[in-house]
């Protein structure tokens, strides 16, 4: 470990310095863009003295009890939905047909853009949508659709259950990611071997090891769902919204002095963040104790046949929602016309394809260039600052790193104006290097999310051995630890690619109007509501991370192809 | 009354005003070369792939005629540039900003004037200015009954009216209460789009103008206490009778005017508000609504306004935006704009005063059964004070909002 004295280590040390530099400063611009206006501090808009009259504002606004509400049950609901769903799957159908067979299909969910994904499943599941037009008028009777609120219902259902469909897909890619270093099938081996069944084992043995390692993108999800934007608009009600779309709406009012309210509501978002995931953290800890007591009381547990079949079923039938919420936006980009109650467009067309044609190919360039920068940058950043605090013998006591997951926790709205304000001073806005900066910020806490866990659980007697054998820590790392951690490093730089892709309100305020992705592109139609062309941009906004996924997925297992160890564990 | 206080003390600390443009500068000639090889960021909402064609268009166009490049910046709000221009400001970047055209008007003009976020007045010196019909459409002038003084240019003229399916409707409504009559009869079978939303915000306005005792206090900034509730009265009674026989019992309210004319064409509803005469035309020819869809007004009048494009205080490319600007009020951009194929925007010129070349076009214009003819649009009511608005929005959110 004195190694760190090297030339290499020297420059790995800086690091997490260069890595918090790089985001410290926007951050910093961004709480304080944040945090003063939301005290009453923003020149710009005459606010020049501090005081507390937009909390007070926000605390009495008849919208704010019915929108934490609304943001609190749905949130919740969808994160805890979606754990106990990966839970249950892979503790019931691990090593079944079914579970290799929803791991391959994992990728296009992953990859479909989370407004896309919700606009597909309102229309599937909505009164006059394309589940009711298949059975109408000729089952159902109904030649008008019923008047019955499954989208926008003010209980927040429907946008719980859109986040489900997309949320519950990371969260088990990163539980499948985690199974080989938490070496579950060596756990499980030595379970069967004393007697426990398939689902008991796998709960009692592998979950907790599993566990602390998705910790992290748990917490992502339960931040995410809590502060989403796109989903919501589409899924959720409008009388309240839930507090993000609010605080939205009033950064976006023409009236300007709501901006003081916005930023105040800002602030509340934040609090809420961190409270939830403080009150998730301590239930952990409550069924880490109950669930400690289960383990030792020795129950073995039977053959699980019905918990297969349950899980099974529900996660098969979310995949089918999923899948068709996306068919039926293909459907719609070729469609002409199509009314209710017709099954299918009463005539097909490929206008909006062609019309979009040029518009496509320009900003998908743009697209695939600020991706793969960001991702490939913030990669670079994760690694060196992983290898770095393993060379200098830091366990996880960086604490300072945990500023990299404050862009997940602040609303990017409220953010993004003070880095926007820091960008025009420095007169770098609407730069490339600005704008992939500004994506990186958002691309690195989910790259060193993906990456940290089984960086950190790789043995370090692999590393040690090959020291003993006269490796330098270089060597090292490139020999032995980047192929054996191949395939988290692929899928971490694919999730990376993917929430460069979906950056929407980053690419317009840093970008300072200059760039047009596919997001930027998608995000503006969608405001004219017109499905065939949201289904258009959705296809190829789905397109570049499903590649990306696909690489990630398919490389590692045709480098390994004769190494059965490093393999995909089932 | 907070805001105009912190403004008042803001300008007065750092002496900023708009910044005066001297006559000189103001000549066409000298805009027009000035403009050669400028490169125009057109922030408009984008969300129409109707309008960003024709946007498109005109980029050709002022490219070919004056050597322009427009880039159009796509919004999905207008506020995200009002927000830019602000940063800007917050910066100190009084010169050389990223936004050089805004379309706009109402709240943001209102907003943008009065926070001195506006370069101008700009229009007399554009050669199309003196076609537009100020006698005819008064509210090229007035934007919500904030005098517009040069700082933006009219580009197209809007009017509330409403949808249906002609299929299903054979005697729509023709005034506010007998809305209530026809949603009580055809239960859940028409809604309007959740306030703040500008549909459904003007709706509220339309019920309103009808229902106010004094239609008249409506140009005049919202009273406080007593007086603004005798003037609402009539629209809570109004709402609170209406909504239970809205869509969805009038607990759930589309959250937008595109999402609700969706709603008509998925036939969960029977009338949808629109704010353009033609756009039930250009949506039916382009398969977004039945062919059996028309239009309708109200015997009383409906509101109507004008939008426009404005130019930033720090517009980088000043007399490029202005090129843009008198060409979007060309006979030629006007009559293409009003054509139901292309967009179906009505026009703000006065088309009798054109010349006979600039009248062929818009009588070359192709008839469509979904357009009303100008004469059975019925009279234009004027927006009110934008303080109703705030006010009224509020006042909803209190009492439906939550």
């Amino acid at each position: 470990m004195s190694r760190a004295g090297t030339p290499r280590g020297g420059v790995l040390r800086h690091a997490p310095g260069l890595t918090l530099g790089l985001f410290l400063v926007p951050i910093a611009a961004g709480l304080v863009g944040t945090w003063l206006p939301a005290f009453g501090y923003l020149p710009a808009l005459g606010g020049t003295s501090l005081g507390f009259e937009s909390w007070r504002a926000l605390l009495n606004h008849t919208s704010l009890p019915g929108a934490m509400r609304l943001t609190l049950t749905s949130g919740i609901l969808a994160s805890a939905l979606s754990l106990a769903l990966v839970i249950a799957f892979v503790a019931s159908c691990h090593g079944t047909r079914l579970y290799r067979r929803l791991r391959r299909a994992l990728t296009p969910l992953l990859a479909v853009p989370h407004v896309a994904m919700a606009i597909g499943l309102a229309f599937l599941i909505a009164p006059s949508g394309w589940l009711a037009r298949l059975i109408s008028p000729w089952a159902s009777g109904w030649t008008t659709p019923p008047d019955v609120a499954i989208v926008n219902d003010p209980y927040g259902l429907a946008l719980a259950f859109g986040l489900v469909v997309k949320e519950m897909p990371y969260l088990l890619l990163m539980t499948m990611a985690a199974l080989g270093q938490a070496q579950a099938d060596q756990r499980m081996a030595v379970a069967r071997a004393l007697g426990y069944g398939p689902v008991v084992g796998w709960l009692k043995t592998v979950l907790p090891a599993v566990y602390a390692q998705i910790r992290l993108p748990v917490y992502a999800v339960i931040a995410y769902s809590l502060s989403v934007v796109d989903m919501a608009m589409v899924l959720a009600p409008a009388t309240p919204p839930p507090l993000a779309v609010l605080i939205l709406r009033w950064f976006n009012d023409p009236d300007l002095s709501l901006r003081f309210l916005a930023a105040a509501g800002a602030v509340l978002q934040l609090f809420t963040v961190i409270l939830a995931i403080a009150a998730w953290n301590l239930s952990e800890r409550v069924v880490m104790r109950l669930g400690r007591r289960w383990i030792v009381e020795g129950w073995r547990g039977g053959g699980g046949g019905l918990a297969r079949h349950m899980a099974g079923g529900a996660m098969s039938l979310l995949y089918a929602v999923a899948g068709l919420s996306v068919a039926v936006l293909g459907i719609w980009s070729l469609a002409g016309r199509w009314r209710y109650p017709g099954a299918f467009p009463a005539d097909i067309s490929f206008g909006a394809w062609t019309r979009h044609l040029h518009d496509l190919l320009w900003a998908t360039s743009t697209t695939l260039i600020v991706g793969l920068a960001a991702a490939g940058l913030a990669l670079a950043l994760a690694l060196a600052c992983l290898e770095n605090e393993r060379r200098r013998a830091l366990r996880t006591t960086n604490r300072a790193l945990w500023l990299l997951y404050t862009p997940l926790l602040v609303p990017q709205v409220a953010f993004l104006f003070g880095f926007q304000v820091i960008a025009v001073r420095a007169g770098i806005d609407g730069t490339w290097g600005t704008l992939i900066w500004s994506h990186v910020l958002f691309v690195l806490p989910y790259v060193f999310l993906s990456l940290a866990e089984p960086y950190r659980a790789l043995d370090e007697r692999y590393a040690r051995a090959a020291m003993c054998l006269g490796a330098t820590p270089n060597r090292v790392f490139w020999r032995v630890k980047v192929p054996m951690l191949l395939r988290p490093i692929l899928i971490a730089f694919a999730i990376g690619f993917a929430i460069s892709v979906a950056q929407y309100l980053p690419t317009v305020f840093a970008g300072g109007g200059r760039f047009v992705t596919l997001t930027t592109e998608a995000v503006a139609l969608s405001g004219g509501g017109d499905r065939r062309v949201v289904g258009v941009f959705a296809f190829v906004q789905a397109a570049l991370p499903l590649l990306a996924f696909a690489a990630a997925f398919a490389v590692p297992a045709w480098i390994f192809r004769h190494r059965h160890a490093l393999r995909l564990p089932s | 009354m907070r805001l105009l206080r912190a403004i008042a003390l803001f300008s007065a600390v750092l002496g900023i005003s708009a910044p005066p443009a001297s006559a000189e500068a103001l000549k066409w000639d000298v805009i027009a070369a000035k403009a050669k090889d400028q490169t125009v960021y057109w922030n408009a909402w984008g969300g129409d792939e109707r309008i960003n064609a024709y946007i498109a268009w005109a980029g050709e166009r002022i490219w070919n005629d004056y050597g322009v490049t427009l880039r159009h910046v796509k919004l999905s709000d207008t506020g995200e540039a009002v927000s830019r221009v602000l940063a800007e400001k917050t910066a100190g970047r009084d010169s050389d900003g990223s936004v050089d055209l805004i379309w706009i008007n109402g709240e943001n003009f209102a907003a943008m004037k009065r926070n001195q976020l506006l370069f101008g007045p700009f229009t007399q010196a554009l050669p199309n200015f003196k076609l537009v019909d100020f006698a005819g459409k008064p509210t090229t002038l007035v934007d919500f009954t904030v005098p517009v003084e040069g700082l933006e240019a009219p580009w197209g003229m809007a009017k509330i009216n409403f949808v249906y399916d002609s299929a299903r409707i054979q005697t729509p409504p023709r005034s506010i209460p007998e809305f209530l009559d026809w949603a009580k009869a055809n239960k859940g079978r028409f809604t309007y789009p959740a306030p703040p939303d500008f549909i459904g915000s003007t709706f509220l306005k339309q019920v309103m103008i009808e229902l106010t005792p004094d239609p008249a206090a409506l140009q005049k900034p919202a009273p406080e206490g007593a007086a603004f509730d005798t003037a609402t009265a009539p629209l809570w009674s109004y709402l609170e009778a209406l909504h239970p026989h809205l869509w969805r019992g009038g607990k759930i309210f589309p959250a937008s005017g595109t999402a609700q004319m969706q709603m008509l064409d998925d036939g969960e509803v029977d009338i949808a508000i629109s704010f353009y005469p033609s756009d039930a035309a250009s949506l039916a020819q382009n398969g977004r609504l039945p062919e059996s869809a028309r239009i309708f007004v109200l015997e009383g009048g409906t509101i109507g306004n004008t939008h426009f494009v404005a130019i930033p205080y720090n517009a980088r490319a000043k007399e490029g935006a202005m090129v843009l600007a008198n060409f979007l009020m060309s006979p030629e951009a006007q009559a293409r704009k009003q054509d139901t194929a292309v967009w179906g925007d009505q026009t703000v010129l006065d088309v009798a005063g054109l010349d006979p070349a600039g009248k062929k076009r818009f009588d070359a214009l192709p008839a469509h059964p979904a357009l009303l003819p100008p004469e059975a649009l019925g009279p234009t009511l004027l927006e009110p004070h934008p303080s109703w608005m705030t006010r009224i929005e509020a006042e909803w959110q209190r009492r439906f909002g939550g």
